[in-house]
């Protein structure tokens, strides 16, 4: 069966790079999947995991945070705090059961619309490929209460295993 | 509290309207809650359409304006005017990017009215949130430092200068002339370069706005645009410039003479006192303390018994001075990718391999040779020469960007060794000929008349191995001749290695120091490569020359203006506006732990130990919000970026997904 299914991705873009990316890749025509949804920060470095939560929790099937490359921080090293959040977040994610592809980190600066927009197809792909994000009951369970305990290491990984192999 | 928003969606002509529909994307904005009106127009950035959004303002009371339209780089400074001229404040307008973002990113007319659906619904969920701003008035100190005291910061500090605006001047070697003084001939007019340097070096030296400060770094830099506090260390030179004359017989008695590896390029010899070259700017000499036998063993002293002036002072102490100046021109310059990295090229193992400086120093007439072109030696002219272009540069192992200036360079090289050295046979190694600039093509042609042999093809190996006859005691270049598809093996006497520029091994920390960025090969990066290439990303910061990229000389001599106009422009206006963008901790809700205090990457929050609480400096703060994201006790607020205008924006561009559950909620 085709896969009609599609994702949406809320993109948190760092407002001298990756926003400058994703214009310059339009004016350049690339044209890319329309499943992202950006949203301009001042630098990657203003965006909380409590935002990455709140929009996965809104309906969101994935989020792309993207930002300068290392050592090219508009702000000096606001990436690099963004880029300690996220593994940490992705962590906690892991925990809940929730794949890796769905939130990414990428680095774009502002000349490399090629590299935002090839992220995004590639992103669009993967999170199509997951299905969708069903926050209520993957995270909170059936019944919308939040599970009793969290998970351990190896029982999210067994989690996120499982789910892998149910994929198509 | 309801709002009323006015809603315009763009067409702009047929760039967002033949893709995206707009007339639907508009009534159904206006369909929204808090939406007083939704209009679509041909080109809301036209006189026109900006009117209708005034005349809405005034009549219909709006109290938040959503345009949607191309980036907010393009036209969110239009239609915060627009705002503005109507009574309302320019920070209660959001624009939604359905152009570059949307429009122009996809063919799907149906996913792209759906994604338009969902930035509007993003930026009027968000508007509403929006707080009335104030810009932060900023005044601008006249005064401007400008770093590096190459052609490009010369330029830049006379400009300033002879408008009547106090520079200061800093330059880490002894003397200013950068990198062209060490040249002989400056492409394709064939100017010598001491000539047309040294008479601005010379106006540098005796200008009254100038504060010169040579042999000096720039140890610190904090404030921001308009205020910047600079830390200079002045290194002691051990002479005291209130007596010295510049008369020399210092250099000329020292019985210390060392390889001079700066200005000579390792291929003559100074003194331990020394002037780099004879027309330095300024006069006075500098005594090199690691090679000076008096503060090496104790003893010499024969500078200071011939000094008649007794300028000589052994005791002389750095000096660290703080100016205030309200711009910076940073014109730090380059340094040449060092040829021993490619060993297969041979330099530092194969007498006779040159790099591009050391044939400018002995080509020059004020050179360790004067000016004859001879082997390493000393003595003997070669018979053939071997010019190697690309050393670093267009190769994936080193450097992938073009180095831009030594096409022409070395065939400025190839004409001097004809002029000086007729009957010497010249062969110039090239990927491919680059010579775009005025007269550039034309003094290639030029080259092709003189009798220079051009090869196609990037050298593989210079070796002294022998192989064929006609090859002993030659250096044999190998290449692939790449226009007659054949494998070449050519001796010569001489080659000389054109290295690509770089930017300098300390660049990233010189860009910390100042608060810039860098790009991946170390050049600071300019705010917009096309549109504004000597500003960066920092106010109050300008780039100028080879520290930005490689470029020749017309190049970064009109970088240096450039940036020296941008100043100028600064300074006339007195004071600017600057976005208020800014971090505020909220006192009452702040619980010390300082967190915040060592993300700040510009030190602009303070902790106050009495009190328990940390305060942003808003002149320091430059509102990136790493801090705001970074509280535990959410005390901090972003302006302009709150949590609540994210979360109201990430609930709006979810519009069409939101679980059930939380709709109802």
């Amino acid at each position: 069966m085709e896969n009609t299914f599609e994702p949406v991705i809320v993109g948190f873009l760092c407002n001298w790079c990756s926003y400058r990316a994703a214009d310059l890749a339009g004016t350049a025509r690339i044209h890319y999947a329309p499943n992202l949804r950006p949203i301009r920060v001042m630098c990657s470095g203003r965006v909380e995991p409590q935002h990455v939560l709140a929009a996965l929790r809104a309906g969101a099937d994935g989020v792309m945070i993207a930002g300068c490359h290392p050592g090219e921080c508009h702000y000096v090293e606001g990436n690099l705090k963004t880029m300690r959040r996220f593994y940490l977040l992705r962590r906690l994610l892991a925990q809940w059961g929730i794949e890796e592809e769905r939130v990414q980190l990428v680095w774009a600066s502002a000349s490399e619309g090629n590299i935002l927009a090839a992220a995004v197809d590639r992103m669009t792909e993967q999170v199509r490929a997951l299905g969708p994000l069903r926050w209520q009951q993957q995270v909170l369970g059936a019944d919308g209460q939040p599970s009793p305990a969290p998970l351990s290491r190896e029982e999210s990984a067994h989690a996120v295993a499982e789910r892998a192999e149910m994929l198509p | 509290m309801t709002e009323r928003v006015g809603v315009y969606v763009c067409h702009c002509g047929s760039n967002i309207a033949g893709t995206v529909d707009v007339a639907d994307v508009a009534r159904w904005a206006g369909e929204q809650a808090n939406v007083a009106i939704a209009r679509d127009y041909k080109f809301m950035c036209s006189s026109l359409g900006q009117e209708l959004i005034a005349a809405d303002i005034r009549e219909k009371g709006l109290t938040r304006v959503v345009v949607a339209a191309c980036s907010p780089h393009m036209h969110e400074k239009t239609f915060r005017n627009t705002c503005a001229q109507a009574g309302l404040n320019p920070y209660l307008f959001e624009m939604a990017n359905i152009r570059e973002h949307d429009s122009w990113a996809t063919k799907d007319r149906e996913a792209a009215t759906l994604k338009a659906k969902a930035l509007v619904k993003g930026a009027i969920e968000r508007v509403v949130h929006h707080q009335p701003l104030e810009p932060l008035p900023v005044f601008i100190n006249p005064n401007t430092l400008v770093v590096g005291g190459g052609i490009a910061g010369i330029t830049a500090a006379l400009e300033l200068a002879n408008a009547g605006h106090h520079v200061y001047l800093v330059e880490r070697e002894p003397s200013i002339g950068g990198r062209m003084a060490q040249l002989d001939k400056t492409f394709p007019t064939l100017d010598c370069a001491a000539c047309i340097l040294t008479p601005r070096m010379v106006e540098v030296g005796q200008h009254e706005h100038i504060t010169l400060f040579t042999y000096s770094e720039v140890e610190q830099v904090s404030g921001y645009v308009g205020n910047f506090t600079v830390t200079v260390r002045k290194r002691a030179r051990h002479v005291d410039e209130s007596l010295c004359t510049g008369c020399g017989i210092c250099e000329e008695k020292c019985p210390k003479r060392v390889i001079d590896e700066g200005f000579g390029a390792g291929l003559g010899y100074r003194k331990a006192i020394y002037r780099p070259f004879p027309q330095a700017v300024p006069k006075y000499p500098v005594i090199d303390v690691a090679n000076c036998t008096f503060f090496q063993r104790g003893k010499c002293k024969a500078c200071q018994i011939v000094c008649p002036t007794g300028a000589i002072n052994y005791d002389q102490q750095d000096e660290v001075l703080q100016i205030q100046v309200g711009n910076i021109i940073l014109a730090t310059g380059h340094v040449l990718f060092d040829p021993r990295r490619i060993p297969q090229y041979g330099y530092g193992r194969l007498a006779n391999v040159f790099t591009s400086l050391e044939f400018e120093r002995m080509v020059n007439a004020a050179g360790p040779t004067e000016g004859k072109i001879v082997l390493r030696d000393g003595v003997t002219p070669p018979r053939s020469v071997a010019i190697v272009h690309c050393v670093g540069s267009r190769d994936q192992n080193y450097h992938e960007y073009c180095s831009k200036v030594c096409c022409m360079y070395s065939l400025k090289f190839a004409h001097l060794i004809h002029e000086r050295v007729p009957d010497a046979e010249v062969y110039n190694f090239y990927i491919d000929m680059r010579t775009p600039g005025k007269g550039y093509e034309e003094f290639y042609h030029r080259l092709l008349r003189e009798g220079t042999h051009f090869v196609r093809g990037r050298v593989a190996e210079v070796t002294d191995a022998a192989r064929l006859p006609g090859e002993e005691g030659k250096l044999i270049v190998q290449v692939e001749d790449t226009l007659i598809g054949k494998q070449r093996r050519i001796p010569v006497d001489m080659v000389i290695l054109s290295p690509a520029m770089e930017a300098h091994a300390d660049s990233r920390e010189i860009a910390q120091r100042f608060g810039l960025g860098c790009d991946f090969n170390g050049f600071f990066t300019e705010r917009h490569p096309k549109l504004d290439p000597v500003a960066t990303m920092t106010e109050g910061l300008f780039i100028a020359g080879t520290c930005q990229g490689p470029k020749d000389i017309p190049e970064s001599v009109t970088q240096g203006a450039a940036a020296a106009a941008r100043v100028a422009g600064l300074i006339k206006q007195g004071t600017v506006m600057m976005e208020p963008v800014r971090a505020h901790i909220e006192e009452a809700l702040c619980s010390g732990c300082r967190i915040c205090n060592t993300l700040c990457p510009y030190n602009a929050i303070v902790f106050h130990a009495d009190r328990g609480v940390s305060e942003v400096v808003t002149a320091l703060c430059q509102g990136c919000g790493t801090c705001v994201a970074a509280c535990p006790s959410q005390a901090i607020t972003g302006a302009h970026f709150t949590n609540q205008q994210i979360m109201a924006e990430i609930e709006g561009v979810l519009w069409d997904v939101r679980p059930a559950e939380l709709v109802e909620a």
